[in-house]
């Protein structure tokens, strides 16, 4: 089998909140105490509702967020996650793990065109030259399946699914070994899912790139990934294999939340508020 | 003439986008009977919002509606401001994705939900609050007195939507025309609203015009679909036929979309 590339252990974060009635702050768990394993050219996907941390783990993990505690090991290497890190180590650190985010209408610059925005991840990821940056750009606009006309194009001109292959490809531009999707697909129509999906299956199976998947849909789970767990409240509550945690949930809440999903012939039903 | 509640018509619609006019909605028919259900499908941009809006004509001052909308009678497009606003007060409620972006941040939940009795119909403030509370545990909140208090910041985007779609059925409406409504809810949370939309309609024999880009969703909770693409319909067809007999590529398109993705068939019986 294949070997770990990411552990994480005792993954907690804290947030201070105020108290509702009473003054004063109190401490909030929006992680407590997550662990999970990515394997070397795995798709590993973290499932939750709003709230339940799935993506305040992944912001650790990419230093948008200080842990309050845990550790890290990826690739090998302590990955220190409480303190502030050095821009230096923010680059190391961002040429292994890169990440796309939920909206793509947000994430990209509007004032610079989708080409130089590949460009710009390759001057600060790569040593190369400019023209082979140039070759490079195209290379990554064939990857994601976007006409390289595009890339003199501004972000609001491109459609959201246009966009959200900007970022994939921008991320793929550091030459990451693990790429974390934050709710990447959740936005876009149906039709555009199932492409965006489908370039990314390709992106894994052609540079053996790991997957970890954050995302509220399972059915889109289920079609792209290998392992889940599943978080609730900032907990595991179940892990394992997709097929086996979606075909046979041990879990209450898991089965709740497969039970939830519409589909040929399901039907909405009341529980106790 | 028409025997259908609601009878839409050669129905368009152009927006004004700088100078120019831009069709949106190029010619559409469909209909609504009572107590029935029916689902606008379509992805971004297919103008299944923008038609239920027409039928109330709550759109931009600039735009231009043609064809026609036929609400029990009443030709909607034609009808004066006054009998509209009567219309929008008691016999068509609408409810949106985002209730934060339509719920007054400053009035309490008491408030929203009396205000429109109070104002149009003059119902006193007491008998109004009895209302609310009563329309509050019909979608499911129990702890009615207290909600009536808070703030809608205090709420979570389910017990929000919740209270929107309580504050639709104040009036008693004859038609609801809801809009993605459980779109920004979490599945748990969605399949709760959607059941207490289906018993609600049920019990009242209330028509609704759901509109979703969740073809699945649509399936469960209406008895027909009408499949939406750029402004046009492409397919109009009973929910239990989507599956099976969606003649026009676009709707087989957006059924295999997301097939293969499936999930067992559950044993439902096991969870309580």
């Amino acid at each position: 089998m294949s070997d770990v590339i990411l552990s994480a252990e005792g993954l907690v974060k804290a947030f201070s909140v105020k108290r509702l009635g009473a003054g004063g702050r109190e401490s909030f768990l929006a992680v407590d105490t997550v662990g999970f394993t990515l394997h070397r050219g795995g798709a590993l996907a973290i499932v939750g509702e709003s709230g339940s941390g799935k993506s305040t783990c992944a912001r650790m993990i990419v230093g948008l967020e200080r842990a309050t505690a845990g550790t890290l090991v990826v690739e090998g290497r302590d990955w220190n996650m409480t303190r502030r890190l050095s821009t230096a180590e923010r680059r190391r650190r961002g040429g292994v793990v890169q990440m796309v985010f939920q909206d793509p209408y947000q994430s990209l610059d509007p004032r610079q065109r989708a080409g130089d925005c590949i460009d710009e991840a390759l001057r600060l990821h790569t040593a190369l030259s400019p023209v082979a940056r140039r070759a490079r750009v195209a290379e990554l606009f064939g990857q994601v399946r976007l006409d390289p006309g595009i890339g003199q194009a501004y972000p609001k001109t491109l459609s959201g699914g246009q966009r959200q292959r900007v970022a994939i490809a921008r991320a793929l531009a550091a030459e990451p070994r693990i790429l974390i999707l934050d709710e990447a697909v959740s936005a876009l129509d149906v039709s555009i899912q199932r492409d965006v999906l489908a370039v990314l299956s390709g992106i894994r199976a052609d540079t053996g790139v790991s997957f970890l998947f954050i995302s509220h849909d399972l059915p889109v789970v289920r079609s792209l990934c290998d392992d889940v767990v599943v978080l609730r409240n900032g907990t595991v509550v179940e892990a394992g294999r997709v097929q086996a945690v979606l075909d046979d949930p041990q879990n209450d809440y898991t089965r709740r939340l497969i039970d939830s999903v519409p589909r040929r012939g399901w039907k909405p039903r009341r529980r106790a508020a | 003439m028409s025997e259908h509640l609601l009878d839409v018509s050669g129905l368009t619609l152009d927006l004004k986008v700088g100078r120019d006019y831009k069709p949106i909605i190029l010619g559409t028919s469909w209909w609504v009977d009572r107590g029935e259900a029916l689902a606008l499908v379509g992805e971004s941009g297919s103008g299944k919002s923008l038609s239920a809006r027409s039928v109330i004509r709550l759109l931009p001052p600039t735009a231009r509606l043609g064809g026609d909308v036929v609400f029990d009678g009443v030709s909607m497009l034609s009808v004066p401001p006054a009998q509209l606003r009567a219309i929008r007060a008691s016999r068509i409620a609408m409810i949106f994705q985002d209730p934060r972006a339509y719920i007054n941040p400053i009035h309490t939940v008491a408030d929203f939900l009396c205000e429109g009795l109070v104002r149009t119909r003059g119902v006193s403030r007491s008998d109004a609050r009895r209302l609310a509370v009563d329309r509050l545990h019909d979608v499911g909140i129990r702890d009615a007195d207290r909600r009536l208090q808070q703030l809608p910041h205090e709420l979570s985007g389910g017990l929000l939507q919740r209270v929107m779609i309580a504050a639709a059925l104040m009036a008693e409406p004859t038609l609801l025309l809801a809009d993605e409504p459980t779109t920004a809810l979490d599945v748990t949370t969605q399949e709760e609203v959607m059941a207490i939309l289906d018993d609600l309609r049920t019990e009242r024999g209330l028509a609704m015009v759901f509109i979703t880009h969740d073809l699945d969703l649509a399936t469960a909770v209406c008895d027909r679909l009408v499949v939406m693409q750029a402004g046009r319909v492409v397919e109009t067809l009973g929910a239990a036929e989507i599956y099976t007999a969606a003649r026009d590529a676009y709707t087989r398109s957006l059924v295999e979309a997301r097939a293969g993705f499936d999930l067992p068939d559950t044993n439902r019986e096991g969870v309580r």
